[in-house]
C-alpha cells in the first residue's frame, strides 16, 4: 500500500460534495440571488466579528491607543474627519469601526450560544416529552404552555433582573455575558420542544422504533441515537430564525442597560452609548453600529426564510 | 362548548397561580426584603421587629396565602427605592401605556389591513414588491433602533415632532390622564406609536396577504366573479370578511406583546408608563415593582388570551366540535 492509492474515503468524500451540488436545495440556493447575497454578507459579518483582533484598525479596549482628544471625530468625508477613523469615533475617543467590529463579536457569542443553549434544552425536553409520553409529556407541554403566553423579551428581562438580584453589582459585571446567554436561551426553548415533541411522536410508532425495542435497547438510547437525528431537520430553520431573534433580544436588553455591560460592549450597549450623542449632532456613535445590527439581522433572517422554503417539502 | 370554556378558565386560573409563585419566590427570596428597608443605621433589634412585624417570621405558606390576598386586592407593599405604594406607582403611569398601546393597535390594524389586501391581490406589482421588503425589514429592524432612527429624522433633523415625554396632559376624573385632548400630546403620540406598532403592522399585512391568497383561490370567489358581481364588492366584503378570523386572533394575542414592548419603545421616548417604571425596577432591584407587573400583564395576557380563544369558538363554528375533542 503505497501513498498513491486513492483511499477510499477521499471518494466517499468528493461523493459527498458533489451530492451537495447536485442535490435540491443546493439548486434552489444558487437560483435564489437575495439568499446568495444574504449568505455571503452573513459570511462576511461573521469572519470579520471572528477576525477583529486582528483586522480592527484599533484596539478599542487598548487604554494606550485611545486618546480623548480623539473624541467625536466624524466619520470620512464630513468635516474634520480623520482618515484613520472611517467611521469616526465615540465620546471616549474609540474608533467606531473597530468597535462595531469587537461588538459584533460579543453579539454573534450571545446570539450563538443562547440558541445552542435553546436548543439543547429544547430537544430534549422535546424528546423526553414525545417519546416518554403520560405525565411527564403532560407536564413538560404545560410548561411550555404557560411560557407562551408571555413575550420572549419579557422572560429574558425577567430572568436578567432576578438575576440581577442575585448576584449583585460586582460579580453582576463578570458574569453578565452568561446571565444574558441564559436568560435569552431560557426564553426561546419552548418552540423547540414543542416542534421536536411533534415529530418524535410520529417517529415513535415507526418500524424502526419498534425494532429497537424489541431488541431492548435502552429508551434513552432509541431516544438520542435513533429518534434524534430523524427530528433533527426542522430544528435546523428554527435555531437560524432564532439567532436573528437571540441577536435583535441581547441587542435590545443591552440597549435597556440590563445586557453586556459597557466595559465589552455588544451592538447594543454601543448604541445605547451613541443615543445620548444623537441630539448633540454626534449621529454615527449610533447611527453605525444599528446598521450593522440592521444588516446581520437582515441576512440571517433571508438565509432562515430560504431554509425554511427549501426544507419544506409541501412547497417544493 | 362550555367545557372547553371551562377547561380554558382552569388553566387561565392555573397560569395566574404559577406566576403568583414566581411573584412571591422573587418577593421573599432574592435578597433580603428587610435590607432594602431600612437604613444601614438601624439596629438588628429594630430589623428583627421589622421582620416580625411584616409577618417575614411566618410560615412560607401563610406567607403566600398573604401575598396572594394581597394581590387579589393589588397591593404589592411599598417600593423599594420610591418608598409609595406600588399600586399608586403603576395607576399613575398606567393610563400612559394604555394610551400608547391603543393607539398603536389602531396604526397596525388600519395601516397593516389594507396594505395586506392591496398586496395579496396584486402579487406581482412593484409596490406589493415594495411593501413586502419594507416589512422585512420592518422585522429585522430592532424596535429600539426603528425608535432612534425615527427620533434621529423627525426629531433631531427635521424638528417636526418631539422626541421624549407625553406633551401636555389633561387629568380626566381622578386618576386618569390623557394626551388625546392636547396639540403637544398628540404631537407626542406619533412617534412612540408608530415605533410600537409596526412590528405588529408587518405581521398582520403579511397575515391579510396570505389569506387573501388563499381565500382568492377558492370555488366560492369564482362563483361570485362568474355571477358578475363588483369586484370591489368580491374583494372586501366576500374575501376580507373570511381572512377576518386568524386577523382578530393574531391581533388579539399581539395586543399582549405590545404591552411588553411597550417597555422598548417608553425607554427610547422617555414615556412616563409602565414599562419605564418597570425597566428603572429591574435595574434597582425593586421587587415589590417587578412582582406587581408581573402579575398584572399576566392578568392582561391571560384575559387576552381567554378572551381570544372564546371569540375564536364563537366566530368559527367549525372549530367547535374539533377543539371540544381537545
Amino acid at each position: 500500500m503505497t501513498d498513491q492509492t486513492t483511499r477510499p474515503e477521499d471518494v466517499a468524500e468528493k461523493g459527498r460534495i458533489a451530492r451537495i451540488i447536485d442535490s435540491d436545495i443546493f439548486h434552489s440556493f444558487i437560483r435564489s440571488k437575495v439568499t446568495v447575497i444574504a449568505a455571503i454578507v452573513t459570511a462576511i459579518f461573521m469572519i470579520s466579528a471572528l477576525l477583529a483582533p486582528w483586522i480592527a484598525p484599533h484596539n478599542p479596549f487598548d487604554l494606550a491607543q485611545i486618546s480623548i482628544l480623539d473624541a467625536r471625530v466624524p466619520p470620512i468625508g464630513m468635516d474634520a474627519s480623520d482618515p484613520s477613523f472611517l467611521l469616526g469615533t465615540d465620546d471616549q475617543g474609540r474608533d467606531m469601526l473597530s468597535g462595531i467590529l469587537y461588538g459584533m463579536r460579543i453579539s454573534l457569542a450571545v446570539g450563538f450560544l443562547s440558541v445552542a443553549f435553546a436548543a439543547v434544552l429544547g430537544i430534549f425536553l422535546g424528546l423526553v416529552s414525545g417519546y416518554v409520553g403520560g405525565r411527564t409529556d403532560a407536564i413538560i407541554m404545560r410548561i411550555a404552555e404557560v411560557q407562551l403566553t408571555f413575550p420572549a423579551i419579557l422572560i429574558a428581562l425577567l430572568i436578567d433582573g432576578i438575576a440581577n438580584g442575585v448576584f449583585g453589582n460586582l460579580d453582576r459585571e463578570r458574569w453578565a455575558v452568561w446571565i444574558l446567554t441564559f436568560s435569552i436561551g431560557l426564553s426561546f426553548w419552548v418552540q423547540y420542544a414543542r416542534t421536536v415533541r411533534g415529530s418524535t411522536m410520529v417517529e415513535k410508532n415507526k418500524e424502526y422504533v419498534q425494532a429497537a425495542r424489541v431488541i431492548g435497547i435502552p429508551s434513552f438510547i432509541i431516544m438520542f441515537r435513533h429518534v434524534l437525528p430523524n427530528v433533527m431537520g426542522p430544528v435546523l430553520v428554527i435555531a437560524t430564525i432564532n439567532l436573528a431573534l437571540a441577536i435583535i433580544t441581547e441587542a435590545t436588553l443591552s440597549f435597556l442597560g440590563v445586557g453586556v455591560p459597557a466595559t465589552q460592549p455588544s451592538l447594543g450597549t454601543l448604541i445605547r452609548i451613541g443615543n445620548d450623542f444623537l441630539f448633540s449632532g454626534e449621529w454615527w456613535i449610533a447611527i453605525f453600529p444599528g446598521l450593522a445590527l440592521a444588516m446581520l439581522v437582515l441576512a440571517v433572517n433571508l438565509l432562515g426564510d430560504w431554509m425554511r422554503d427549501a426544507l419544506n417539502p409541501k412547497l417544493r | 362548548m362550555f367545557g372547553f370554556i371551562s377547561r380554558r378558565l382552569v388553566m387561565a386560573v392555573v397560569v395566574m397561580f404559577v406566576v403568583a409563585l414566581i411573584s412571591f419566590t422573587l418577593f421573599r427570596f432574592v435578597g433580603d426584603p428587610i435590607n432594602q428597608m431600612v437604613g444601614i443605621e438601624t439596629t438588628p433589634e429594630q430589623r428583627e421587629a421589622l421582620r416580625e412585624r411584616l409577618g417575614l417570621n411566618d410560615p412560607i405558606i401563610v406567607q403566600f396565602a398573604r401575598f396572594i390576598m394581597g394581590a387579589l386586592q393589588f397591593d404589592f407593599g411599598n417600593s423599594y427605592q420610591f418608598k409609595q405604594p406600588v399600586a399608586e406607582l403603576i395607576g399613575k403611569r398606567l393610563p400612559a401605556t394604555l394610551e400608547l398601546s391603543f393607539v398603536s393597535a389602531l396604526f397596525a390594524l388600519f395601516v397593516g389591513v389594507p396594505m395586506g389586501v392591496y398586496t395579496g391581490l396584486n402579487r406581482h406589482s412593484a409596490i406589493s414588491k415594495l411593501f413586502l421588503s419594507v416589512s422585512l425589514i420592518g422585522v429585522s429592524l430592532p424596535t429600539f433602533f426603528i425608535g432612534i432612527l425615527l427620533i434621529f429624522v423627525f426629531s433631531v433633523h427635521l424638528q417636526w415632532l418631539p422626541s421624549f415625554g407625553r406633551g401636555d396632559v389633561v387629568a380626566l376624573g381622578g386618576w386618569w390622564t390623557t394626551g388625546f385632548l392636547t396639540v403637544s400630546g398628540l404631537k407626542a403620540l406619533i412617534l412612540p406609536a408608530i415605533t410600537l406598532g409596526l412590528f405588529q403592522m408587518t405581521l398582520i399585512m403579511r397575515l391579510i396577504r396570505a389569506e387573501m391568497l388563499e381565500v382568492m383561490r377558492t370555488d366560492y370567489i369564482k362563483f361570485a366573479r362568474a355571477r358578475g358581481l363588483p369586484s370591489r364588492s368580491i374583494n372586501f366584503i366576500h374575501a376580507l370578511k373570511n381572512t377576518m378570523v386568524p386577523v382578530i386572533t393574531i391581533t388579539g394575542l399581539q395586543l399582549g406583546s405590545i404591552i411588553a414592548f411597550a417597555i422598548i419603545t417608553e425607554t427610547v421616548f422617555q414615556w412616563p408608563g409602565m414599562g419605564l417604571l418597570f425597566l428603572q425596577a429591574v435595574q434597582n432591584v425593586d421587587i415589590p415593582i417587578m412582582a406587581a407587573y408581573l402579575m398584572l400583564t399576566a392578568f392582561i395576557f391571560v384575559t387576552i388570551n381567554l378572551a381570544v380563544d372564546i371569540l375564536y369558538v364563537v366566530i368559527d363554528p367549525r372549530l367547535r366540535t374539533e377543539r371540544s375533542g381537545l
